[in-house]
């Protein structure tokens, strides 16, 4: 019998012999239990009971003064001052990856200079922080009164006055268009480079032309690397355009500002400012996720449904999102 | 080392000759390829036969020396003694007349199989989508794949991927076939199915440029056989003779530690 064969195994140290262990049968029979990890429970009843309390005080909180939010929530000002934020955010996300494209092929090309000034550019403002740039921008009349348009060094054809030209928006424009350029340039370069050389190469030996293998090469199979990073630079510029609030122009935020500076309700106008934020970023999210599944084709990492990807994440104890493969 | 019976070979190299760095890969070889005849390039890694396969079609640019494809000038032209590169256009239009089959296959992998096998086709030939749809789908026919139109490449074996990409070539109608170690990157049980493909191909008698390992293949399909050293062909000639009563003693090492 089995006793006979366990009591002759040498027992190993992590394994000692048990005398009057069950038998096959007995163990057999048994049902299967799993571990019961109480932390889990204490953790989740912490964070429920917090979770709890932070709902609590946003309703009983009458310092929150929510009739004052949802009167001002759709103010003309408000509204104006959302709509700008919108089209700056815009404007100059457009521009700045344009110009981040353009930066990006420039370092990746085989040309020195162009690899150097790209380089240059972005370690330049990647080093200043946004608010000095912003600064620097809207004092450009200071430092360069004329700009002028001619031959280097040489005669000028036309000037210009840079008091009359640097107003608040444009020098926000241009300051956070340079920065979206730095940055996006850096994420761009880092999607192209992660697709494998050998596809260029077979793209090249079928006799694809150049931009024919870019475009539909190269840039499709770059994307899943350029648009989660790209998602979040978006969604930090659309929050980063409420730093305009300094030089006055009136964007979500300073409209916010310009009326508690009259009524002193300041709590009640930020979180007017702030819930109009989160539904903007909202959704920005949804639309970086559908962006993300068409470029996921024929990847393994083909992203679950919306609605799965929610449920997913809801119950406490039930099958989670499952870990992905060991790869 | 032309195959017997050809009149002008399909490729001519003379004087190939390309460094990386101070390291010397091809160090001034001469080859005729016979129109419609099958040499394999045979040798140790890091002996250039990589490299002499990417010249072909300039993936590499050489130091020094020609390659002719049919007449033609790989790469660039002749003018006032001197040879200036082409631009990337007409570069492109002589690779679309040289297929190349590469060791980790390089299909596409956001496109599928149908996408892979009609995109140059229709970019490059100008074809119109429904023939290119049907012509990639006689290709997949004769490579044993059909069926698998819209898989995925990595929904594919290996095997699978490489007789795809042997059937993305062929879609280009080329002249010549380039393959680069086609059958390294596969589990042993799959390399029987790519070879197959291959030993068909010879038989309806497509000019082709092998590199491979694989000793038996060479012996049975090979008109030619080159054997390469340190960038230099040290043996060359038909199959029987180069892989059997090889005389440089590089050659006789090799083809004992592989055989």
């Amino acid at each position: 019998m089995t006793s006979d064969v366990s009591d002759r195994v040498s027992p190993s140290p992590d394994f000692p012999a048990v005398s009057g262990a069950p038998g096959d049968e007995v163990l057999l029979g048994a049902r299967l239990v799993g571990s019961r990890r109480p932390g889990r429970w204490v953790s989740a009843g912490v964070l429920l009971v917090v979770a709890a309390m932070v709902v609590h005080t946003l309703f009983t909180n009458r310092r929150f003064q929510w009739p004052v939010v949802r009167s001002f929530f759709f103010e003309d000002s408000i509204v104006r001052g959302l709509e700008l934020t919108i089209w700056l955010t815009a404007a100059v996300v457009a521009t700045g990856y344009v110009l981040g494209t353009g930066l990006a092929a420039a370092r990746l090309s085989s040309n020195p200079i162009l690899r150097s000034v790209s380089f240059f550019f972005v370690w330049l403002v990647r080093s200043v922080p946004m608010l000095v740039q912003l600064l620097f921008w809207y004092e450009l009349a200071s430092l360069y009164p004329h700009l002028s348009v001619g031959l280097p060094f040489g005669p000028a054809f036309a000037s210009f006055s840079t008091a009359h030209l640097f107003g608040g928006v444009l020098a926000a424009y241009v300051a956070l268009s340079l920065d979206v350029a730095a940055f996006s340039a850096e994420i761009i370069r880092g999607g192209i480079l992660s697709v494998p050389a050998g596809q260029v190469a077979a793209a090249q030996a079928l006799g694809l032309g150049r931009w024919r293998t870019f475009r539909r090469i190269v840039v499709p199979q770059a994307m899943p690397a350029i648009v989660p990073a790209s998602g979040n630079l978006l969604i930090g510029m659309l929050k980063a355009t409420s730093i305009v609030s300094v030089i006055a122009v009136p964007d979500l935020l300073y409209s916010a500002q310009l009326i508690y500076n009259q009524d002193f309700q300041i709590v009640p106008l930020l979180l007017v400012a702030t819930l109009w934020y989160i539904v903007l970023t909202t959704l920005l999210s949804i639309g970086q996720y559908f962006l993300e599944r068409r470029f996921a084709r024929g990847s393994a990492r083909r992203g679950a449904g919306f609605g799965a990807l929610f449920r997913g994440n809801l119950p406490l104890f039930g099958t989670g999102p499952a870990a992905g493969p060991l790869s | 080392m032309t195959a017997a019976g050809s009149a002008l070979p399909l490729v001519r190299i003379r004087g190939l000759s390309k460094s990386f760095g101070p390291r010397r890969v091809l160090d001034r070889v001469d080859l005729d390829v016979a129109a419609g005849s099958v040499t394999v390039l045979l040798g140790a890694s890091g002996s250039g036969k990589s490299t002499l396969l990417r010249c072909v079609n300039h993936l590499e640019r050489p130091d020094a020396g020609f390659v002719q494809v049919a007449g033609e000038l790989i790469g660039y032209r002749y003018a006032t003694g001197r040879l200036h590169e082409l631009p990337a256009r007409q570069v492109a239009r002589q690779r679309s007349r040289v297929g190349m089959v590469f060791q980790q296959f390089h299909l596409f992998g956001h496109l599928t199989v149908l996408e892979n096998l009609i995109e140059a086709p229709v970019a490059v030939r100008g074809r119109s989508r429904a023939s290119a749809v049907e012509q990639a789908r006689a290709l997949l026919a004769r490579v044993g794949l059909s069926g698998r139109e819209d898989a995925y490449p990595r929904e594919l074996s290996g095997g699978q991927q490489q007789r795809v990409a042997i059937a993305r070539a062929l879609a280009m109608e080329p002249a010549l076939l380039l393959f680069d170690e086609p059958t390294s990157a596969l589990d042993p049980e799959l390399v029987g199915e790519v070879l197959a493909v291959i030993r068909d191909l010879a038989a309806t008698g497509m000019t082709m440029i092998v590199v491979t390992h694989e000793i038996g293949f060479a012996r049975e399909v090979a008109d030619a056989a080159v054997f390469l050293d340190a960038g230099r062909i040290v043996e060359s000639g038909p199959p029987a003779q180069v892989l059997d009563h090889p005389r440089h003693e590089r050659a006789r090492a090799f083809l004992s530690a592989v055989l």
